[in-house]
């Protein structure tokens, strides 16, 4: 399954947030957001259980990559 | 619920620290206020002579210390910056000048309101209605465009200052003032008034507490997290006044307030608009500074010229009322705001997806 890529580094909340609910309503099956900080981290993880989406971490360096898939 | 006991329990601590400060002679409903208190802070540097509001809070550089130290620990801090500086240091200058017309940050505002002080309905609902403008800017694009990596040491010197603040306090020189008369005069002994904004500023820290996130959260996203620290923190207030006899419900008569409803409303509708631009109120942009967000230092100092211009040109509110000044001066803010949020937009099309998973990340790092 390839997964669109929304890069959020560097965006301060909400904006992470939004750029992936806006992702998510394009791409139901799933997505992936690069975040460069734990409050990003923890809103876009947060934000996806609360829509029914597993959320898996991998730490990329400084980064954080989140797989966001039903 | 799990995940919200921890922003919970933290609210209850910071609303009992606020009745305690106010016990041990914070001014009234006063117990933490980050627009008073870097008013306060703004005043004892002398950078503006409104005579009865100078004092070196030391709650503010508790709250930046503390937010420093456990970011430090959780290994959180770093040092970063760059995004559209000059125009967060404007929107903190109209937050703080917002806030002043209502005589108090949203903090404060919460902490009022479980005092029995019923203006504060009021500034809650032009709060409230002010994210909600916001968020529709946020919708449609609006963004400060993103931020950079900054050497760490950018990130120590907002601390440092702080410290500096602290030393200033305490050593007293003459070039400092302090008021004679409340509510500057009124302050709680420093080393408590330290210790509690040390607190405040860890679990802060730590639960990301926000005013404006908690509506604009639950608002945007159904998401009740921010906002169950903000309604804790009421509780924590509401209860700790009953049991101390301080609540006194009603109009008339509050503490460090005016009953002016309109001029309230718009108040805190300009500083919720531009704090919800800002991403965060004025509690949570000192602890982002504390984390070494450059961009949130700019933003504190852009709140402590507010502070300073709403007193050398008289926008301030006082029990007495708004002043005309600072009506025109909110109106003034209104129309900068909007021009902010408007030209700020970005199409869909011009951020975020990246094409397919298998882009290289390891080249697209430096």
């Amino acid at each position: 399954m390839i997964y669109p890529v929304i890069d959020a580094r560097g965006r301060s909340c909400p904006e992470p947030v939004i750029l992936t609910k806006k992702a998510l309503e394009n791409n139901p099956e799933g997505i992936v957001v690069l975040v460069d900080n734990k409050t990003a981290h923890e809103n876009v993880s947060r934000f996806a259980r609360n829509a029914g989406y597993q959320v898996r971490l991998e730490q990329e360096g400084p980064d954080f990559r989140l797989t966001l898939a039903k | 619920m799990q995940e919200k006991k921890g922003i919970i329990a933290a609210g209850l601590v910071i609303g009992i620290l606020a009745v305690v400060l106010v016990q041990f002679g914070n001014p009234a409903n006063m117990g933490i206020c980050i627009a008073c208190f870097l008013r306060d802070t703004v005043g004892g540097l002398g950078l503006h002579r409104a005579e009865v509001v100078q004092y070196i809070r030391p709650e503010i550089m508790g709250i930046v210390l503390g937010a420093f130290l456990m970011a430090k620990g959780k290994r959180e801090y770093q040092g970063r910056g760059g995004s559209a500086p000059f125009t967060r240091f404007v929107l903190g200058m109209f937050v703080m000048i917002g806030a002043l017309m209502f005589l108090g940050c949203p903090l404060r505002m919460v902490l009022r309101l479980g005092g029995g002080d019923l203006n504060a309905l009021f500034g809650l609902v032009g709060f409230a209605v002010g994210i909600l403008v916001g968020i529709q800017f946020l919708n449609r694009g609006f963004t400060l465009k993103r931020t950079y990596r900054m050497p760490a040491f950018e990130g120590y010197l907002f601390p440092a200052l702080n410290l500096v603040l602290l030393i200033l306090l305490v050593v007293a020189p003459s070039f400092i003032f302090f008021s004679s008369k409340p509510p500057g005069a009124s302050h709680a002994p420093v080393l408590l008034s330290l210790v509690a904004g040390l607190i405040v500023g860890l679990l802060a820290q730590r639960t990301r507490l926000c005013m404006v996130g908690g509506i604009r959260d639950a608002v945007m996203f159904k998401d009740w997290y921010l906002l169950s620290g903000f309604i804790a923190i009421l509780v924590a207030v509401l209860i700790g006044n009953l049991i101390l006899g301080k609540f006194n419900l009603g109009f008339s008569g509050q503490p460090v307030a005016h009953t002016d409803g309109l001029w309230n409303f718009l108040g805190m509708a300009l500083a919720g608009w531009g704090s919800v631009l800002l991403g965060g109120c004025p509690l949570r942009q000192l602890i982002l500074a504390g984390e070494g967000n450059g961009d949130s230092v700019i933003t504190v100092l852009g709140l402590a010229a507010g502070a300073a211009i709403a007193h050398n040109f008289g926008l301030a509110s006082s029990a007495a009322g708004p002043t005309l000044n600072g009506r025109i001066a909110v109106v003034i803010g209104f129309v900068v705001v909007f021009l902010i949020a408007f030209f700020n937009r970005e199409r869909s099309s011009d951020f975020g997806i990246k094409g397919g998973v298998n882009i290289d990340l390891s080249g697209d790092r430096r």
